[in-house]
């Protein structure tokens, strides 16, 4: 099986290659890129005018199974992914179990094997049910397949106890991510702190709640030398610590999620609750930090943090709703809209924190066009615009905070291994 | 009565989204009604064959009591639903609760709601009118204006009067409808809480903002006094009740220093001994009985606007 994909334009960092190419996949995977490829293939896709990039890995993604299949399926959650433009994603270990050990592990292992549609990567929980009390087998949970450990949802609170856990991971040389929240200071809250939070009457969530645990769990990744990976940083604090650990020579990564550079908590304003998302929607000033931060090179990287909620949880009181929304599928064309055409990223940037960071973050060979590798690439129309509505998602969840937004960029094509796995159908 | 306004709104929400115009046309409309309440058939036809539905998650006695009194003084019939006795009880939505009242051809939901945006969430999923009688520390539009008619009535104007809220602004609706009413129709507005109970940002809603009782008092033409609740002082924000009458309790003694004729209101019920002495509740500056009458005219005038604004609506429909 041979596929050509003609005269797009190519841009992959990691190979500095940023020009109008043609693409030759063979076998899977990329056997040739250059001008003018005039060999047969047995098909052939016309890219002129189109971008084609290795595919977009999300390190951020809640697929929900097992547990709770009534919000997200491994299947559905996946299908959702290719339509995006994910080949690759991690899964958070928050189910129903958790992923707490090897036995979760598998069953998980079982249901992805069975029914992903694409590459799901795997993260395993730093403590039993994520109750930031007792260590998981960390080396077995490696040895069944977990790239990273995390109790993203919640921040291991007992500082002797995630000191532990990094220590361990740093030995068995398993990334760390953290879920940076003070728990004791964000507690009841739902919204940001500050005018909003008052003028809505809503109890507030302080940015100290995240930045001070930003630093601690940085200070205590330092100590026990393991790899830390900051997930969602939304405020400009977080950012500026992040900024003057790297300057030290600290290794720790971050990613930030596409709502934080685009919405604030202005849009919390009429109470919708797919703007109710933890951490909570920032202020203009931390949003401008956030994109800052991208342009700077601080932020490495962009994750949907993807949290499918059903109706039923989030048509209520606001109070009473779920954090949390889905971005799998509007993530590129958010970035797109917002960090290209406001010229805060160019393509080559865009491609670095979607596809490559991530993928070297979590050390698995992806997110790159090198001739040899894994044919995962998708093929975007970067001028075309659309409205996201409900009507198009096809994750089982809907809450989204983009919809009825115009966006632009639109995957055409997503290939994985070679095969075309997702066609836009009305081109 | 301006003639040239005209009430378009299908729910009275809060006051941040009124325009000044629409709120002197509530207050106008108010004082056209005070004086059936005085008559010896206290009635009007206004609301004759009209349904309106006190939809309370809250309990409540006075301003539940308002609004049934107000409703009936408009003829209209009136429902009472407690949270207590209600399917609520047994998990249903909010939003379904409202279908379900809708379903019944009721025209007006009265709500009282613990969960701050609870009615715009439910005015956003119904055809029928949705008064905010009360949503968590949001709003409680209907207090404010009749705070606002019984400053009217007693001062001859709004504009210019300097206003001081005493008490826990954090975590009160009735000091941010206030806020918004007062300065919409000039009135300059302190606050004035210990440093813990003054929320982030509230000077943003157009409040000047102080931690001395002396302060706020001194040039108030009128005091607000907001009820201290003790009882849910669930972040330890809250000073010690003896400590709270000491720094910023309404006393007789601190009433000689301001302006003779200043107001004292309280939205109830009080605290006597705590946020206000009982010889400044009970004494000649005090309107609060007279807010409690006051209340009954603005909850006739906004249940009669929303059902003019509701029939308004549906003629351009049609």
């Amino acid at each position: 099986m041979k596929l050509l994909i003609k005269s797009g334009r190519v841009i992959d960092p990691a190979n500095n290659i940023d020009s109008v190419l043609d693409v030759l996949i063979e076998n899977g995977k990329v056997a040739c890129l250059q001008k003018e490829i005039t060999s047969k293939a047995d098909k052939i896709i016309d890219a002129s005018a189109k971008i084609v990039i290795p595919g977009i890995v999300d390190m951020h993604v809640h697929l929900r199974e097992p547990g709770r299949e009534d919000k997200e399926t491994v299947a559905s959650g996946t299908q959702a992914a290719l339509k995006g433009g994910v080949t690759s994603l991690l899964a958070m270990p928050n189910t129903c179990p958790a992923i707490d050990s090897s036995e979760n592990a598998e069953l998980l292992k079982g249901i992805i094997k069975k029914s992903a549609q694409c590459n799901v990567l795997i993260s395993a929980a730093i403590t039993k049910s994520r109750l930031g009390k007792e260590i998981t087998d960390i080396a077995g949970l490696k040895k069944s397949g977990a790239i990273a450990i995390t109790d993203d949802g919640a921040s291991v609170d007992d500082e002797k106890i995630f000191l532990k856990a990094l220590q361990k991971a740093a030995k068995e040389k398993i990334l760390v991510i953290a879920h940076c929240e003070d728990k004791a200071l964000s507690k009841n809250g739902v919204v940001n702190l500050g005018f909003i939070s008052t003028k809505l009457g809503l109890r507030g969530i302080s940015r100290e709640s995240e930045y001070l645990r930003v630093e601690r769990d940085i200070g205590l990744a330092q100590k026990a030398k393991a790899a830390i990976h900051i997930a969602h940083v939304s405020c400009k604090e977080s950012v500026e610590i992040i900024a003057k650990a790297k300057k030290k020579g600290i290794t720790v990564t971050c990613e930030t999620a596409p709502h934080y550079f685009t919405l604030s908590e202005e849009d919390v304003v009429g109470y919708d609750t797919n703007m109710k998302i933890n951490p909570p929607l920032r202020a203009k000033e931390d949003l401008a930090a956030i994109r800052e931060g991208l342009r700077s090179g601080i932020i490495d990287a962009i994750a949907s943090d993807h949290a499918p909620h059903t109706e039923n949880e989030k048509d209520i009181e606001f109070d009473r709703a779920e954090f949390g929304k889905i971005g799998l599928e509007s993530g590129l064309a958010v970035c797109v809209q917002e960090l290209i055409g406001k010229q805060i990223l160019d393509w080559p940037e865009l491609v670095r924190k979607i596809s490559l960071n991530p993928a070297k973050i979590l050390g698995v060979d992806k997110g790159q066009l090198s001739v040899g590798q894994d044919a995962d690439i998708i093929i975007i129309d970067p001028a075309r615009e659309f409205i996201l509505t409900k009507e198009t998602i096809v994750s089982k969840s809907k809450n989204s905070p983009f919809l009825g937004r115009k966006v632009k960029g639109v995957v055409e094509y997503t290939i994985l291994s070679g095969k075309i796995v997702y066609e836009e159908v009305c081109k | 009565m301006n003639k040239e306004i005209a009430w378009v709104r299908k729910d009275l929400l809060g006051l941040e989204d009124l325009s000044r115009e629409e709120i002197e046309l509530i207050l106008a409309t108010a004082e056209s009604f005070k004086e059936v309440s005085s008559r010896e058939i206290k009635k009007v036809p206004a609301l004759r064959g009209k349904t309106v539905v006190n939809l309370f998650y809250e309990p409540s006695t006075r301003t539940r009591v308002s609004f049934e009194v107000a409703a009936k003084r408009l003829s209209a019939d009136v429902i009472n639903i407690a949270t207590e006795t209600s399917s609520v009880k047994k998990g249903e939505t909010l939003v379904d609760t409202g279908m379900n009242i809708q379903a019944l051809k009721a025209d007006i939901i009265v709500m009282r709601h613990n969960y701050s945006g609870a009615a715009v969430m439910l005015a956003r999923h119904l055809d029928i009118s949705v008064v905010n009688a009360g949503d968590g520390w949001h709003e409680h539009p209907t207090q404010a204006l009749l705070d606002m008619f019984t400053l009217k009535e007693k001062l001859g104007k709004i504009e210019g009067l300097n206003v001081s809220i005493v008490g826990d602004i954090a975590h009160s609706r009735v000091a941010r409808s206030n806020i918004w009413g007062l300065t919409k129709l000039g009135a300059k507005v302190t606050v004035c809480a210990p440093e813990m109970l003054v929320p982030p940002g509230i000077e943003k809603m157009g409040a000047r903002v102080t931690n001395d009782i002396e302060v706020a008092l001194k040039n108030a033409d009128a005091v607000n006094v907001l009820r201290m609740q003790f009882e849910r002082d669930d972040e330890n924000a809250f000073p010690q009740q003896l400590e709270y009458l000491k720094n910023f309790g309404i006393t007789r003694e601190r009433l000689f220093k301001a302006k003779k004729n200043i107001l004292v209101m309280h939205p109830g019920p009080l605290n006597r001994g705590i946020e206000i002495s009982s010889e400044v509740a009970d004494g000649v500056n005090s309107v609060i009985l007279e807010q409690v009458t006051n209340g009954i005219a603005v909850r006739m005038a906004v249940l009669f606007l929303v059902a003019q604004g509701r029939d308004k609506k549906n003629e351009t429909l049609n």
